[in-house]
C-alpha cells in the first residue's frame, strides 16, 4: 500500500459520490464525514491483508454506520478486496450482495448493518475473545453520533471498560446531523467526551479531517494496552469536500444528480 | 432440568474448549459450577441483555461456541432484533439458554411468563428452537448445542422436572423428531416442553390409552414420521405452554397442511390445538393453577 493519505481519502470520496450518484441511493453526507477515518484506518492503521480476508491476526473492524455503506466498500475496493470493476458494476444492482447498507457477504466486511446501535456490542465480543486468548489484533469500531441514541451503545460503553477491553478503539464520527436534524436538537449529546471519559473510557477529541492528527492519534491508541478501551471523537463535517453539501442535512437523503456529480468532481480535482 | 443442562454443559466444557457461558446477571446456585470451573469461558455481562446478545456474536465470530443464559422473556424480547441480525442473519453460533418456559415463574406476574416466545423465534430463519420435556431431553439438548454449529435456542422449563423417558434408553434427540412417550391409539396427544409431563400424568389418570409424542424440537418436522402417526389416529391434540397463535401447535399444523396440499397427506387430520387461549394470565398462582386457568388441559379431549 504506497497510496497517500491524502489520495487515498480523495478516492474515497470520488468513489461514493459516483456509486450514491449511479445508483441514486442516499447517505453521500456519513459517507463524505467518514471518508478521512476510513483512508486512515484502511490506508495502513490496521493491519489487514485483502488477499488472507479471514487471516486471525488481522485487525477487525465493525462498521456501525452501515447506511454510509459507499465509503466502506470504497475503501474495501481501493485496498483490492473486491475484483476490479465489481463494486461499480455491482452496488445496490439485482442479485448482488453489494446492498446499500453493508454486508458481511462481502469480502472484508466483519459485520452487516443497516439498524444502528450494534456494532460497538460485537466489537466487545471480539475484543473479549481477543484478550482471553491473548491474541494481539486490535477491534476497531466506527460509530455514527445519531446512534448514540441507542440504548445498545450505552450498555456496550460500560461492558467495555468494566472488562477492561484496551485492545478495543471507537471512532465516533461526530458529524453533528442526523436524520432529523441537528444532534444538539434531536438528542443533544454533550459533554461526549466526558461522558466517555465518566464511563472509564481513555477519550482523544480530535478534528477528524486532519489526516495526519488521525494517525497519529489512532497508532498512539492502538499500541496503548493499560486497561481502558478507546474513543476517538472524530469532529467531521457532514458532506465535507463538497462545498454544496456541507453541513445540509438534505445530503442525508439525496442522491448527487448529473450536475451535482460534475460540480463535485471539479471540487475533488478530478476534473 | 436446568441444573441438568448446566451439569451437562461443564462436561461437554471439558472435553470441548470452544464453548464458552455468558450470562445476564441471573443464575445464582445454578451457573457456578460453570463459571468456577471455566473461569476463562465464562462472563456475567450484567443486566444488559442486548448488550449480551451481541457480545455473544462477537465471541462466536471468533470461534466460541456461544451460550448465554437468563429468563425467557429478557434474552428473547429485549433482545429480538439482535437475535435477527446478529445470531441469526450471521449464523453466529449463539446458543440463548432461558428458564422460565411458560408460567414456570407462576406467581411472578406476566412480565416473567415466557409465552410468545416460539411464536418469534421459529419465524426466523436460521434459527433451531428446542424445548426440552424433562431431564433426560434437556442433557440431551446440552450435547446436541455443544456439537451444532450456528443458532440455537433452548426453552427450559426451571428446577424439579420428573423424567418421562427411561434414561437408560437412547433417544433420538433431533430437530424433526416426534419422541414416543407412550403408545396408544384413536387419539395422538403432541406437545412440547415440560408440559409433556403434565399431559402424560392426565391420559393415565383418565385411564385413557392414547397415544402421548414429545416433540422437543419445533418445526421441520420429519414428513413420513409425522405421517404415520396422522394416519393412526383419529385426533391430533397439540399442548404448548404458549401463546395459541404461531406457537408449536400452528407449527403441526402448517406442517400437515403442507403436506395436504401437494398430496402427500390424502386426509388432512383433524387437529385440535390446546395453548393458552391469545391472553395474559394476570393473576398471581403456581404453575399448575396458572396452567389450569389457561386452559391447559386435556379435559376437554373427546376420542
Amino acid at each position: 500500500m504506497t497510496i497517500a493519505l491524502e489520495e487515498f481519502a480523495r478516492r474515497i470520496r470520488l468513489s461514493s459520490l459516483d456509486l450514491c450518484h449511479r445508483k441514486r441511493t442516499s447517505h453521500i453526507g456519513g459517507a463524505l464525514s467518514v471518508a478521512d477515518i476510513l483512508a486512515v484506518l484502511y490506508g495502513g492503521i490496521m493491519h489487514i491483508a485483502p488477499d488472507v480476508v479471514n487471516d486471525p491476526a488481522r485487525d477487525r473492524l465493525f462498521y456501525s454506520k452501515g447506511h454510509a455503506c459507499a465509503a466502506l466498500y470504497a475503501a474495501l475496493d481501493i485496498r483490492g478486496f473486491f475484483p476490479t470493476g465489481a463494486l461499480q458494476e455491482g452496488f445496490a444492482v439485482d442479485g448482488s450482495n453489494f446492498t446499500s447498507h453493508v454486508s458481511h457477504r462481502l469480502p472484508g466486511v466483519e459485520l452487516s448493518t443497516g439498524s444502528l446501535g450494534h456494532a460497538l456490542g460485537v466489537a466487545c465480543g471480539s475484543a473479549l475473545a481477543g484478550k482471553r486468548r491473548n491474541l494481539p489484533y486490535s477491534v476497531f469500531a466506527v460509530l455514527s453520533d445519531g446512534e448514540m441514541d441507542e440504548g445498545s451503545n450505552w450498555e456496550a460503553i460500560l461492558f467495555a471498560a468494566h472488562n477492561r477491553l484496551d485492545n478495543l478503539i471507537a471512532i465516533v464520527d461526530y458529524n453533528k446531523v442526523q436524520s432529523f436534524g441537528a444532534v444538539e436538537a434531536v438528542m443533544g449529546l454533550e459533554p461526549l467526551a466526558g461522558k466517555f471519559r465518566a464511563f472509564n473510557w481513555s477519550v482523544i477529541e480530535l478534528d477528524g479531517h486532519e489526516l495526519s492528527i488521525l494517525e497519529s492519534a489512532l497508532s498512539a491508541a492502538k499500541v496503548s494496552r493499560q486497561g481502558r478501551p478507546h474513543c476517538i471523537i472524530a469532529h467531521t463535517v457532514k458532506g465535507k469536500g463538497v462545498s454544496f453539501m456541507e453541513g445540509q442535512l438534505a445530503w442525508h437523503y439525496k442522491f448527487p444528480s448529473d450536475a451535482d456529480l460534475h460540480a463535485a468532481r471539479v471540487e475533488l480535482g478530478q476534473l | 432440568m436446568r441444573n441438568t443442562f448446566i451439569n451437562t454443559l461443564c462436561e461437554l466444557a471439558a472435553a470441548r474448549d470452544d464453548i464458552f457461558l455468558l450470562c445476564g446477571d441471573l443464575g445464582y446456585s445454578v451457573l457456578e459450577i460453570f463459571a468456577d470451573r471455566f473461569p476463562k469461558r465464562f462472563l456475567n455481562v450484567g443486566i444488559a441483555e442486548q448488550n449480551m446478545t451481541q457480545v455473544a456474536v462477537g465471541l462466536a465470530r471468533e470461534g466460541y461456541n456461544v451460550f448465554t443464559y437468563s429468563i425467557g422473556n429478557f434474552s428473547t424480547l429485549r433482545a429480538m432484533e439482535q437475535i435477527r441480525h446478529d445470531v441469526c442473519y450471521h449464523e453466529a453460533s449463539v446458543k440463548l439458554v432461558i428458564v422460565g418456559a411458560g408460567f414456570a415463574y407462576g406467581p411472578q406476574g406476566v412480565s416473567h411468563h415466557t409465552t410468545e416466545d416460539i411464536a418469534m423465534l421459529r419465524a426466523i430463519p436460521n434459527m433451531t428452537v428446542c424445548a426440552p420435556a424433562d431431564p433426560v431431553e434437556a442433557r440431551a439438548a446440552a450435547r446436541f448445542m455443544a456439537s451444532y454449529r450456528g443458532p440455537g435456542y433452548v426453552r427450559i422449563n426451571k428446577s424439579g422436572e420428573a423424567s418421562i423417558h427411561d434414561p437408560a434408553i437412547s433417544l433420538n434427540f433431533a430437530p424433526g423428531r416426534l419422541l414416543p412417550v407412550q403408545a396408544g391409539n384413536d387419539v395422538a396427544i403432541l406437545a412440547t416442553g415440560a408440559i409433556v409431563a403434565h399431559a402424560l400424568l392426565e391420559v393415565r389418570a383418565a385411564g385413557k390409552s392414547w397415544s402421548v409424542y414429545s416433540i422437543p424440537f419445533v418445526g421441520g418436522y420429519d414428513p413420513v414420521q409425522l405421517r404415520e402417526i396422522a394416519q393412526a389416529h383419529g385426533l391430533l391434540v397439540t399442548l404448548e405452554e404458549h401463546q395459541l397463535n404461531g406457537g408449536f401447535g400452528s407449527s403441526i399444523v402448517e406442517s400437515l397442511s403442507d403436506m395436504y396440499a401437494v398430496g402427500s397427506l390424502a386426509i388432512m387430520p383433524r387437529v385440535k390445538r390446546i395453548a393458552i387461549p391469545n391472553c395474559f394470565i394476570s393473576t398471581a398462582g403456581s404453575q399448575d393453577y396458572l396452567r389450569a386457568t389457561a386452559g391447559l388441559t386435556l379435559a376437554s379431549v373427546q376420542s
